[in-house]
């Protein structure tokens, strides 16, 4: 108990003097979650639209892939990444290996199946319920799914917010792909499993806090947007 | 309740879309006949009230006459060309639950508005904007609140502004005042009987007696996926030819009897 108090004095100590590494660690961790939050936006939606609007063969096959994609384990995302970005991969020559890039890249391939499948399950109930006022309207399947998405909008943002989350605390493919370098590839999560098998806890314990601080933040933002969607009858 | 709307006929196309006639009409969901050889000719430009009680396939009726069901077989032709999407630009329903975009009343006219075939409409003399078709309903001092906090019967006038926004020759309207308050009630047939007046063709599917009676030109009256009368309003209220429309107009039609 009274190491755990003496950590947590360390951590908000190391906090409150803007200790820089401190700092470089959780801006990184940022950077990098946040990047990969909107390349996967880019990547899922129109997955996600398309799955949700589309009417062609392998629809529900697709889905099933993607719902069970939704699960993959980030060890494995990690190996596989690497084994592509490696020396002797087939996209060696690219020398991402060990770079902030490499951590991007297998959190894309992490979230992006969240955000296709959340996005799809949000604008296929949205679409059912618009599908014969739409066609009543002759409305044009292009009009249909910008509509979707600009009515879907703030239960949209929970999605981005979702894989944020999902980014942000997930530690075992970046740590494959970024190789946990300090000073480059170091993000939050891949720090704090070092600095506890170094002992080093009030460290970990800082970074721990602040992921969570993130994390509540980021739910707060999420309960917001719903709540207030709701209110004006927009969600 | 604000003025209506110019000539509805002075739209992108001219055709003419009268008789309707549908043809040894068939229609089947689940190995059930819910549309059983179903018979019709409509040739008058006034208003015709599809009645019956429920379950005589009126809904899905109004839904394969406005295209949004297909038929199993038969045939389905407005002025002798069968349902596309060039001819349904030229009907409107609206249906008994409006659905309604998130957004605000006049966004919501305005997306019908800025509909790609809707775009000559909005440069033609007889354009119509958002405040107008909101005024005609008497909504114009709702336009900036969100559509899904109007109350139910704002909501349906909403939809029926929606629906006039393209300016159709037909207007389809499934149970659209249903529990609805006396006074959108009285907003909505007048909206209607203004768009007789301007040559729309109405259909009006509805369960409510005293309406038919005050909006009825004709009268078609089903029963199990079938047409058992189709005459003028004065002579089905006056002097129905069948026991079930009898039954139905006595309110004596029993729940066995209409699903025999």
């Amino acid at each position: 108990m009274q190491d755990i108090l003496q950590s947590l004095l360390l951590a908000a100590n190391l906090v409150l003097s803007g200790d820089s590494d401190l700092f470089e660690i959780i801006g990184l961790s940022l950077r990098v979650s946040l990047s990969a939050v909107i390349y996967s936006i880019f990547l899922g939606l129109p997955l996600g639209s398309l799955i949700a609007v589309g009417n062609f063969r392998g629809r529900q096959a697709l889905m099933i892939v993607l719902n069970a994609l939704m699960g993959l384990p980030p060890v494995v995302v990690g190996l596989v990444v690497y084994l592509f970005l490696s020396r002797s991969g087939p996209l060696g020559w690219m020398e991402l290996l060990y770079t902030p890039t490499a951590m991007i890249i297998a959190q894309v391939i992490l979230i992006t199946p969240i955000v296709a499948a959340l996005s799809q399950e949000i604008l296929s109930q949205l679409f059912e319920e618009y599908d014969e006022q739409f066609r009543s309207l002759n409305v044009p399947r292009w009009v249909a799914v910008r509509a979707l998405l600009w009515d879907a909008r703030f239960n949209l943002v929970t999605v981005g917010l979702a894989g944020f989350g999902r980014a942000v605390a997930e530690v075992g493919a970046v740590m494959i792909v970024g190789g946990n370098i300090d000073h480059l590839t170091r993000v939050m999560t891949t720090a704090i499993a070092l600095e506890t098998s170094k002992g080093n806890l009030a460290l970990a314990l800082a970074l721990g806090l602040i992921l969570i601080t993130i994390s509540l933040l980021v739910n707060a933002g999420l309960f917001l947007v719903k709540t207030r969607s709701q209110k004006q009858k927009f969600g | 309740m604000g003025q209506a709307l110019h000539h509805p006929n002075i739209g992108p196309y001219d055709e003419n879309l009268l008789p309707l006639v549908i043809e040894s009409a068939w229609y089947d969901v689940g190995g059930q006949n819910l549309i059983n050889g179903l018979d019709l000719r409509i040739e008058s430009p006034d208003i015709t009230v599809i009645m019956g009680s429920n379950g005589a396939g009126k809904s899905i009726l109004l839904r394969l006459i406005h295209g949004l069901l297909e038929l199993t077989s038969g045939a389905i032709k407005w002025g002798g060309k069968a349902t596309d999407n060039r001819l349904r630009q030229q009907q409107s329903l609206v249906f008994q639950k409006p659905v309604l975009l998130r957004r605000t009343a006049s966004q919501n006219l305005d997306f019908v508005l800025k509909l790609p075939q809707n775009r000559r409409l909005k440069r033609g003399p007889n354009s119509s904007t958002s405040a107008q078709l909101l005024k005609m309903v008497g909504l114009h001092d709702k336009a900036n609140q969100p559509a899904r906090s109007l109350s139910g019967g704002e909501q349906q006038r909403l939809a029926l502004a929606r629906a006039l926004a393209t300016r159709p020759k037909v207007l389809l309207l499934d149970e659209a005042t249903a529990s609805l308050d006396p006074a959108s009630i009285s907003i909505i047939e007048n909206i209607v009987l203004e768009q007789k007046a301007l040559g729309v063709k109405v259909i009006f599917v509805t369960h409510d007696l005293a309406q038919a009676k005050r909006l009825a030109d004709e009268v078609v009256f089903m029963s199990r996926g079938r047409v058992l009368e189709h005459s003028k309003a004065t002579e089905f209220f006056l002097h129905p030819k069948t026991e079930v429309a009898n039954a139905y107009l006595s309110g004596t039609l029993s729940v066995e009897e209409t699903h025999q």
